[in-house]
């Protein structure tokens, strides 16, 4: 349907069209969304779990885990609150190096990423393995501040980026696709950007 | 891949009822949605503008009327200079106007009578709106939950609602209203002319007969979390601060 009187828009560049997923518009600024206040979690109390079901299989603390071997990612994020983000440069552990540390394969089919301040999300396990998706420790070269989820945040860039849950301290591996924090309040349980799969109604 | 019953699609055409003007900047726009539906205090609704070419811009905006007002639902949108929707709604939508809309959404930033009270809100310019969405919703349902709002605005004329929130604090049934400005004096004597900080969110939970179960706060970004931090700051546990941050 087109709307009466709507036509400028803030179209962008029809170089980078190809990078932007259906109703979503490119952000210069890097715009901080969440549920509640921020929690200012320090290093010296952080701690990373690997879980199976209630089953602690590996835990780091924040040296330990600086230890592991880092990677640099840098991608282009989308919210689903519409706005994209081109070339978000981000270091961190990668999921492969996380569990290749803990010696194990992974053990289900299914993860909740969990978070200091009691958010989860859903993420199938097959999307935080083989390279695409870390824990990220740093931003642009600098330490994460603790509103874009610092000091460690989940990144799985190419699901919309409630997934890439701030402030992480474990993945849980669990046996069923189990709804998380947003999941269960309206969103989509895979949140695939270039279908659009922003609310649970949608395909 | 088998073939699936096409869904109805979420999208809906939306006729503009009636607008008007709340401030300077923000004005309120009344939509009938083709199919109607019921809303929770604080939900949003997105809206989604066609350009000729197929170009589309999307944008949430929460709704400020309360799930009891049948008929249609009332946005609050506030005129960005930089913006691509709201100004296509300030200079171009008028009464008639079909507008594509989904909704409602959004099961965090919304308070039901069951969820109980004291509430405390906490509002930054047009972040109010959903917070105004609990507040007729309470004054329509139910009264006896005690609510006080603290609302930050630059300047009087920038407080949204305003007549309708002074009419409700003077019935004295249990709705308190407090205003900050932040640049200008105080009109009344209950209110404030300065920024949020911990000592005013103290003195806004004491103005509650007890502590409050929730606390709802939204705005900016940079409101949000210093208005959150003085919340936490007066004794407000972080597990009852329900936020909903513009973004930017």
């Amino acid at each position: 349907m087109v709307t009466r009187g709507f036509f400028s828009g803030r179209r962008p560049p029809s170089d980078t069209d190809a990078r932007i997923p259906p109703g979503q518009y490119l952000e210069q600024g890097f715009p901080v969304l969440s549920a509640g206040p921020t929690p200012r979690v320090r290093t010296e109390d952080w701690s990373f779990t690997l879980k199976q079901g209630p089953k602690p299989l590996k835990k780091w603390n924040w040296a330990e885990f600086n230890a592991l071997p880092q990677s640099k990612m840098t991608r282009d994020i989308h919210c689903v609150t519409a706005w994209t983000k081109f070339n978000t440069p981000w270091q961190g552990v990668m999921i492969d190096d996380i569990l290749a540390d803990a010696g194990i394969e992974p053990p289900t089919a299914y993860t909740l990423a969990l978070s200091f301040d009691g958010y989860s999300t859903n993420v199938p396990t097959k999307d935080l393995v083989t390279g695409k998706a870390m824990v990220a420790l740093l931003y642009e070269g600098k330490p994460i501040t603790p509103d874009h989820g610092g000091p460690a945040r989940l990144l799985v860039p190419h699901l919309y980026f409630w997934k890439s849950a701030k402030w992480v301290n474990g993945l849980q591996f669990t046996e069923r696709d189990e709804p998380g924090f947003w999941e269960l309040r309206g969103y989509h349980m895979y949140g695939d950007p270039w279908r659009e799969q922003r609310y649970s109604s949608d395909p | 891949m088998t073939a699936e019953p096409s869904p109805q699609s979420p999208w809906q055409a939306a006729t503009i009822t009636r607008i008007e003007k709340r401030t300077p900047r923000v004005t309120s726009f009344w939509f009938r949605p083709s199919r109607p539906f019921a809303h929770l205090a604080g939900q949003h609704v997105d809206i989604r503008l066609t350009a000729p070419d197929g170009y589309q811009a999307r944008r949430s905006y929460s709704i400020a009327s309360a799930p009891e007002t049948g008929g249609g639902v009332e946005l609050a949108i506030e005129r960005l200079d930089d913006g691509e929707v709201s100004p296509f709604f300030h200079d171009v939508a008028a009464v008639g106007d079909e507008i594509e809309l989904r909704g409602p959404l959004g099961g965090h930033f919304i308070w039901e009578e069951s969820d109980g009270g004291p509430i405390l809100l906490v509002g930054g310019g047009s972040g109010v709106v959903p917070l105004m969405a609990m507040v007729r919703h309470r004054t329509l349902r139910n009264k006896a939950v005690p609510v006080a709002l603290v609302f930050s605005a630059r300047v009087w004329d920038e407080v949204i609602f305003r007549d309708e929130l002074i009419g409700l604090d003077d019935r004295r049934d249990g709705f308190d209203l407090v205003l900050t400005l932040t640049r200008e004096p105080a009109r009344r004597p209950s209110d404030y002319s300065r920024r949020i900080d911990v000592r005013m969110m103290a003195q806004a939970v004491e103005r509650l007969p007890k502590a409050p179960r929730l606390a709802y706060v939204c705005g900016s970004n940079a409101f949000v979390s210093a208005a959150a931090d003085a919340l936490i700051g007066a004794g407000v546990p972080a597990g009852l601060i329900r936020t909903e941050r513009y973004g930017v």
